[in-house]
């Protein structure tokens, strides 16, 4: 950015915005396809392709100008953003549905970009493993790599894809903690599957490195990864010390599941967050807590979408009782009724 | 005659217990996992909301005012324990499947709000009238949410019929392969269903109020002109 007067800039626009988000998920992105294979892309065809057609059909049944809000991006965004968190070798209409549901109810029943009070990317995320908590658990190995025709066959075909698919990191460590052997610890995984998590960790770090472009170009704000990653760091950095024996450490915590993805690319959604600095701290430390919490206690995989959909509920709340005090005037905690 | 034509409009659509009063959610909400369920959940509600208006329509008289609310209560219960004891009798593999909702139709709040708001204020065949009405606006919406929760939830329809006709069997309307859809038939499905039930209502009342309205203002300008014709023939 150059710093010469005069100090005026253009207002960015909801386009720019949603491009440099795009731009911003491709080294996770790059990673991802190095691990796992090219079914990702698939997935995020997929997904692009069925959020524009059905961004389009909404805005016409609204009356409202279509090539405007499509080409916006921000139906773009959340179609990656929800190929990012399924798993990639699942059904092409598994990701299908999930798509419509996130751009025709989740956006478009609420009122259209801006006005949704849930993040979409999550409540697709949310819907599809209640309706299909197998198939959405069913996620690549990192040991079998699987060519693109392979994918095509899986994604689109009836073949069958037990042999080649697993729990996350994740999934494997709650599934073996809560089984039958009360004498399971991370250790005695983790000596079994000494490759748990690998791959997921440099997926984990072009997201990392998306995010920081994303806070270099202003478009997120500081507070909400961090709180999020520091609050999940927290509770995990205690209760891996009082138990080690059931609780992750930090770096497994943060590199595992989308902690990273959400970190920087879901918390930060600018509609359904909280807007004041310190609304959003809150919300991204609860976000982390819920997340944490579900993830150890909870019944399913992961925990970040719920985490995520529940704070969204409390977030006006939050933006509330957290309003900036107007210049000159004195804080006052308190909102005001009258 | 109209006052009828008002009981039976208003029960089936424009008071409608579930899409205009959002009264009895529990039953509906709960037991609406598919359509045989419903339906047979329904009709034991409309028995009961005809029977309960008929009986308190006919000894409102001798009700003490003060202690009206007992009284109800225990007619309705008492019929409830009828209708109970019967689907026990005849049709016990329904029975079990329904479980404690045949119960619970004694504290459905639209049973005692008919009882309370209409039976105890008017005569016997209006009463009458309104409790197999408002009975049956609850039993086609429940049918309805049924319907389209096991159609999106299984892809069948009528599945459990063989419980009421032996020699029935439920319908596969999807391929084999269809793998369900379990959130419609887990309970945020039926707040989503009726979600949408509730809106499609609003949207047909919308557009008949504007087209009303539409009606009015023609009319309107009609007699405004026709007026202006006469002031100048004047």
């Amino acid at each position: 950015m150059a710093h010469n007067s005069p100090y005026l800039t253009k207002a960015s626009s909801v386009q720019s915005v949603m491009l440099r988000v795009v731009l911003a998920l491709i080294p996770g992105i790059v990673a991802y396809v190095w691990f796992f294979g090219p079914a990702v892309l698939i997935q995020l065809g997929l997904a692009s392709f069925t959020a524009i057609a059905a961004e389009a059909l909404v805005l016409k049944l609204r009356k409202r100008p279509i090539w405007r809000f499509v080409s916006d991006g921000s139906a773009l965004v959340t179609a990656w953003l929800i190929a990012l968190s399924f798993p990639p070798l699942g059904p092409w209409w598994l990701i299908v549905v999930g798509t419509l549901v996130a751009i025709i109810v989740a956006k478009h029943l609420y009122g259209g970009l801006g006005q949704n009070p849930f993040n979409p990317a999550m409540v697709a995320f949310a819907l599809m493993i209640v309706a299909y908590p197998l198939l959405m658990s069913r996620w690549p190995n990192v040991a079998t790599s699987i060519n693109f025709q392979q994918a095509c066959e899986l994604i689109f075909g009836a073949s069958t894809m037990d042999a080649i698919t697993s729990a996350t990191p994740l999934d494997t460590l709650r599934t073996a903690l809560h089984g039958a052997d009360a004498s399971t610890t991370i250790q005695t995984v983790l000596a079994k599957t000494p490759r748990l998590g690998h791959g997921w960790d440099w997926i984990a770090g072009g997201y990392l490195l998306g995010g920081l472009y994303l806070l270099q170009q202003r478009i997120i704000t500081w507070h909400l990864p961090t709180a999020f990653l520091l609050s999940m760091a927290l509770l995990a950095g205690v209760s891996n010390q009082l138990d080690p024996a059931h609780f992750n450490g930090v770096a497994f915590e943060l590199l595992s599941g989308g902690t990273l993805l959400a970190a920087f690319f879901i918390v930060t959604d600018p509609v359904s967050s909280c807007t004041t600095p310190r609304g959003k701290l809150i919300f991204a430390a609860g976000v982390g807590l819920m997340t944490w919490v579900i993830r150890h206690f909870g019944g399913y995989p992961d925990g970040i979408a719920f985490a995520v959909l529940l704070m969204n509920v409390a977030a006006p709340l939050i933006d509330m009782y957290t309003q900036p005090p107007v210049f000159g005037q004195k804080s006052d905690m308190k909102p005001k009724h009258d | 005659m109209n006052a009828y034509k008002e009981i039976i409009l208003n029960g089936t659509w424009k008071q409608n217990s579930i899409l205009a009063q959002l009264l009895g959610l529990c039953p509906l909400l709960a037991i609406s996992t598919n359509f045989v369920n419903a339906v047979s959940l329904g009709l034991a509600t409309v028995v009961v909301m005809l029977l309960a208006n008929l009986a308190i329509s006919a000894l409102r008289s001798f009700i003490p005012y003060e202690i009206r609310i007992p009284v109800f209560v225990l007619v309705i219960a008492s019929l409830v324990t009828v209708v109970d004891l019967s689907f026990n009798a005849f049709l016990h593999d329904l029975y079990l499947v329904l479980g404690i909702f045949i119960p619970l139709i004694v504290t459905n709040c639209i049973v005692l709000a008919r009882v309370e708001a209409f039976a105890a204020k008017n005569g016997l065949a209006a009463a009458t009238l309104d409790g197999a009405m408002m009975g049956i606006g609850f039993v086609w919406v429940i049918a309805l949410l049924g319907l389209i929760r096991e159609f999106i939830g299984q892809g069948t329809l009528f599945s459990g019929i063989e419980m009421i006709f032996p020699s029935a069997h439920a319908i596969q309307v999807l391929p084999e392969s269809y793998p369900g859809f379990l959130i419609a038939i887990l309970p945020p499905g039926a707040f989503f269903v009726l979600g949408f039930m509730i809106a499609g209502r609003n949207w047909l009342e919308a557009r008949a109020n504007e087209r009303q309205r539409e009606q009015l203002r023609h009319q309107r300008t009609q007699g405004k002109s026709g007026n202006a014709i006469a002031s100048d023939a004047a």
